[in-house]
């Protein structure tokens, strides 16, 4: 089971296999290591299939679209009608959601059955997908690892090959730290390419929908299908629609990449520097040139995104309040009673600090001093950007600091987990498009990831080059053994 | 010690959209609870807010109305607190930049010749989205949502505090009333909570520079009600200050029943509301092509018809601006004068602000029912100013008409007789017999009872069936009796 979306789709038009086989063997893999990986938090076979016997109708009349049939994996933070959407909380732990994200429905129209809904930090909120009331995610190169967060479950799954592909959201790298963790190549696009309608918010100005699969190919072909302008969510970009794997095969030759002196200090050592200095090497070889940027702000990314993104939370998540869906607590006295136990009882200590954190930057009196200050930090992130992307096509950096970490081993410390995304967070606040690419292993037999950064908009470029380097390289090809 | 009221009004009026502001769920009043709330308004996870520009354009209209400045970029933001009919646990509200900022409305304080112009400042006006209803009867000590006015555009007015009496906030909240009504705006029922007004109250004694400590009164729905809860208020913070106390700030609610106001939250209770720029809403800019547009479709305002009125037609400051208190009462004035002729204008005037205003308030429960067309009055009036009838008869035509005895003034005055009596002779004759019949009133008046001759006036009105031309009666009846 290591075939690409390309191979599956492949297999399907030449009639060599169904849609309905295709899910079956998933499935029964997902009911074999799910117990192990925990990477679902909903599995339902019934639909699955029913979705996979419509795309093989849908075939058979001689409707199928490139993707009909491939079955995929959904981050279960897109409301889906008929599913449990949980987000990985107790809050949502009984909520059927009555309608479909828009990119639930990019997937439905395209024929691609959903093969369930995947374990994630609760709320988006985590790095190591240890926050989930569903239990913690198992990383599948070594099950006593986390798989990164928050989009773990999706990670695991198509790293563990319980999917060909599957969604994730990234908020400020919730998408790339989980695929680099996980040995997966995975795609933040450009804030507004993806309509975040119907995907629960954690932080609106910088969540972002993308795909998460075994090539840059496949996420460019994922891509595809999510991305589109949709009138529902007042940020979503009208812009024509584009096919992003238009620049796949365009060679290197020529290309500057951008290396910002920042992600290449002190803080980056061992083998992930060796893994990210060889990946250099061999986009070298492949004609592309090297220019040393600078990223002057980007250490201040990590403060100013703990004041924005859990001041937004703070707000976003107002709404789970026991009165119209989701937990209620089931003994009160009277409504603030009932509130208040409803919300302690309901969310995770992750969510609750960053409530709490974000209600305090909020609040009269700080506002001044945290919020606009960190609105200011994140202009001149963006700032930074503008400037090094007048010197290079692509920026190229490690996604993560580390590989893989131990279950437990950072969540005494949240300022630690934190700093799991010190590489990531910058491309969201400047709203970029940004990916992670597997480029080698450590010494424990651990995935680490490549990042690139693209201007905006200029996402198939940005697969044009990851694609390029996997034709020259098999990382992306390597599997755990399960 | 005398004391100066100082009262400045907050109104909140509903946008006339089809469909919320930030949904495509109807507006409508009055549907089965819940059964106008969409996904967005039920604040389902997931769900985004997307502006209705319908009610960006009425906001700009009211702020080129009042002649105000409109900001060319709109932000929209997060009013954070939690109630169990705030689905969203925060309202999107305008905080640091609303649409409308700086204009003002000048209203008439008073009646008749008394009447006298003000002019209240109007500090902003932001777009924001209302909340829905709680309802605690019927539900066993429960209580019940209906989300079917979440989401409805509001319209926030907020005025300086420039109202010096319960009078002038009513002439104020009337004018405004009147004017988003009349741009279409707002449908302006009250009953139905199109137009809520609070009212922030507070005393000084006369000639202190300094505000006193203010109390809001919320939610009053009717102008009588909102001119009882200033006056029941500021008789209140009078006495408590005379009596040693002090105004603690507070917002209070005024209940018709007893006519007094009960303290609602003090300021000790009141919220950090933790507002932020809503990031799932973009900047809204205002490019001049669009105020252009919106401006092109703004009628003439009351404000300008009543100068014009008082200009071009020669009338009163009070008629112009009973006339223009609202567009059904301008339009009709209008149709009449058109049909009757500009130097007619006094007596149309008189017609809509006199006779037909009292039939409104007897027969009528809205001017919707009006019996009688623009048309069918200025028949009368122009029978009044060619003397077929005299004024006592234009009404007894007006009433006829009104009851649909016939299609316009001439066919009644015909079928009824009563064209006015202008022959000498005839009214000579007239009083002759009333005359020789009163010899009372004849004997009084000669002993210099002035009265008396207004009693034999009317003799003899009542005699012609008051078909007399009135004119003519005085000048022969004052010859008969020899006083002329």
């Amino acid at each position: 089971m290591t075939d690409t979306i390309k191979s599956l789709a492949a297999l399907l038009a030449e009639g060599k296999t169904s849609s309905v086989e295709l899910s079956q063997d998933y499935l029964a893999r997902i009911e074999r290591l799910n117990p192990a990986l925990n990477a679902f938090v909903t599995v339902d076979a019934e639909k699955t299939l029913l979705d996979a016997a419509a795309a093989d109708a849908r075939r058979a009349s001689g409707n199928a679209g490139p993707l009909t049939g491939v079955p995929i994996a959904h981050k279960d933070i897109f409301c889906a009608e008929g599913w449990l959407t949980t987000c990985g909380s107790k809050m949502l732990s009984n909520f059927v959601s009555p309608y479909d994200a828009h990119v639930i429905e990019q997937f439905k129209a395209a024929g691609m059955p959903c093969l369930g809904k995947t374990n994630m930090d609760e709320f988006a909120m985590g790095s190591s997908n240890e926050t989930s009331y569903y239990g913690p995610v198992r990383n599948p190169w070594d099950t006593d690892r986390v798989p990164g967060g928050s989009s773990g479950g999706s990670a695991a799954a198509v790293a563990g090959r319980l999917a060909p592909a599957a969604t994730g959201t990234d908020t400020g790298g919730s998408i790339r730290q989980p695929a680099a963790l996980t040995g997966i190549t995975g795609l933040k696009p450009t804030y507004g390419v993806v309509s975040r309608y119907g995907m629960i918010a954690f932080a609106s100005s910088l969540d972002q929908a993308g795909p998460m699969a075994q090539t840059a190919e496949d996420c460019a072909l994922l891509l595809n299908v999510m991305a589109g302008f949709d009138p529902r969510d007042s940020t979503s970009l009208e812009r024509e629609k584009e096919d992003y794997a238009r620049d796949l095969n365009q060679p290197l030759a020529g290309l500057r990449i951008g290396l910002p002196r920042e992600f290449f200090g002190a803080g980056l050592t061992g083998d992930t520097a060796r893994a990210v200095e060889e990946a250099i090497n061999q986009l070298k070889k492949l004609g592309a040139q090297t220019v040393e940027v600078g990223l002057p702000n980007s250490n201040l990314s990590v403060a100013a995104y703990y004041v924005l993104a859990p001041a937004e939370a703070s707000s976003n998540l107002s709404r789970f309040d026991g009165v119209r869906y989701g937990y209620r607590t089931p003994e009160y006295r009277d409504l603030t009673d009932m509130y208040e136990k409803t919300r302690a009882e309901g969310f995770g200590p992750e969510v609750k600090r960053r409530i709490m954190i974000g209600a305090y930057v909020l609040s009269h009196g700080y506002y001044d001093a945290y919020y606009l200050q960190a609105q200011k930090l994140r202009r001149l992130i963006a700032q930074d950007f503008v400037e090094a992307f007048k010197q290079c096509d692509v920026i190229l950096g490690p996604t993560a600091p580390t590989t893989a970490f131990k279950l437990g081993e950072k969540t005494a410390d949240p300022v630690e987990m934190y700093l799991s995304d010190i590489y990531t967070i910058a491309v969201n606040l400047a709203g970029l498009p940004g990916m992670s690419l597997p480029c080698g292993f450590d010494a424990q037999g651990l995935p680490i990831g490549l990042q690139l950064i693209g201007d905006y908009f200029a996402e198939a470029r940005m697969l044009g080059v990851a694609h390029q380097y996997q034709l020259a390289s098999d990382w992306h090809t390597r599997a755990p053994a399960l | 010690m005398q004391w100066e009221t100082v009262i400045g009004l907050e109104v909140h009026s509903q946008l006339s959209t089809k469909t919320k502001i930030f949904s495509g769920a109807s507006t409508a009043f009055g549907a089965e609870p819940n059964r106008q709330a969409c996904q967005v308004d039920l604040a389902l996870p997931g769900v985004l807010p997307v502006l209705n520009k319908g009610a960006v354009e009425r906001a700009i209209k009211f702020g080129l109305a009042i002649g105000a400045k409109l900001n060319r970029t709109n932000i929209f933001d997060r009013k954070n607190y939690f109630y169990p009919d705030l689905p969203k646990g925060y309202q999107i509200s305008q905080f640091t930049l609303p649409i409308v900022e700086a204009g003002e409305l000048t209203v008439q304080v008073g009646e008749g010749d008394k009447a006298v112009a003000k002019t209240v400042r109007i500090t902003r006006a932001h777009l924001e989205e209302d909340a829905g209803k709680s309802l605690h009867e019927d539900f066993h000590g429960m209580t019940g949502i209906d989300l079917n006015r979440a989401g409805t555009p509001l319209l926030e007015i907020v005025s300086e505090p420039d109202m010096r009496s319960a009078k002038e906030a009513v002439a104020y909240a009337k004018a405004l009333h009147t004017l988003v009504t009349w741009i279409g705006i707002c449908d302006g029922n009250m009953q139905e909570g199109s137009f809520r007004v609070d009212a922030n109250v507070s005393v000084r004694p006369l000639g202190q520079a300094e505000y006193g400590t203010r109390r809001e009164i919320k939610n009053l729905n009717s102008f009588k009600f909102l001119e009882q809860a200033i006056n029941y208020e500021v008789r209140w913070q009078i006495e408590q200050i005379e009596d040693g106390h002090q105004i603690q700030q507070a917002t209070v609610l005024f209940d018709p029943d007893t006519g007094e106001t009960r303290v609602m939250r003090t300021k000790e209770d009141a919220h950090d509301y933790r507002y932020f720029p809503d990031p799932d809403l973009l900047p809204v800019k205002l490019e001049e092509d669009w105020i252009e547009q919106v401006r092109a479709t703004l009628p003439e305002l009351p404000q300008q018809k009543q100068a014009r009125y008082q200009a071009d037609l020669g009338l009163s400051a009070y008629d112009a601006s009973v006339l223009t208190s609202g567009k059904w009462t301008a339009d009709y004035f209008e149709e009449m004068l058109a049909s009757a002729g500009e130097s007619q204008a006094k007596a149309c005037a008189n017609w809509v602000t006199g006779g037909l205003a009292a039939y409104l308030n007897q027969m009528a429960n809205s001017p919707d029912q009006c019996l009688v067309t623009p048309g069918q009055a200025a028949g009368v009036v122009r029978r009044v100013a060619d003397g077929t009838i005299n004024g006592k008869i234009a009404k007894e035509i007006f009433d006829a008409l009104w009851k649909g005895e016939g299609m316009d003034a001439d066919q009644i005055i015909e079928a009824k007789g009563l064209k006015q009596v202008s022959d000498a002779g005839a009214i000579e004759l007239i009083i002759d017999d009333v005359l020789a019949a009163n010899a009372k009133s004849v004997e009084e008046f000669r002993s210099g009872k002035e009265k008396a001759f207004n009693a034999l006036v009317g003799q003899v009105m009542k005699a012609s069936k008051g078909k007399a031309n009135p004119a003519q009666v005085n000048e022969l009846l004052k010859k008969k009796l020899g006083a002329g």
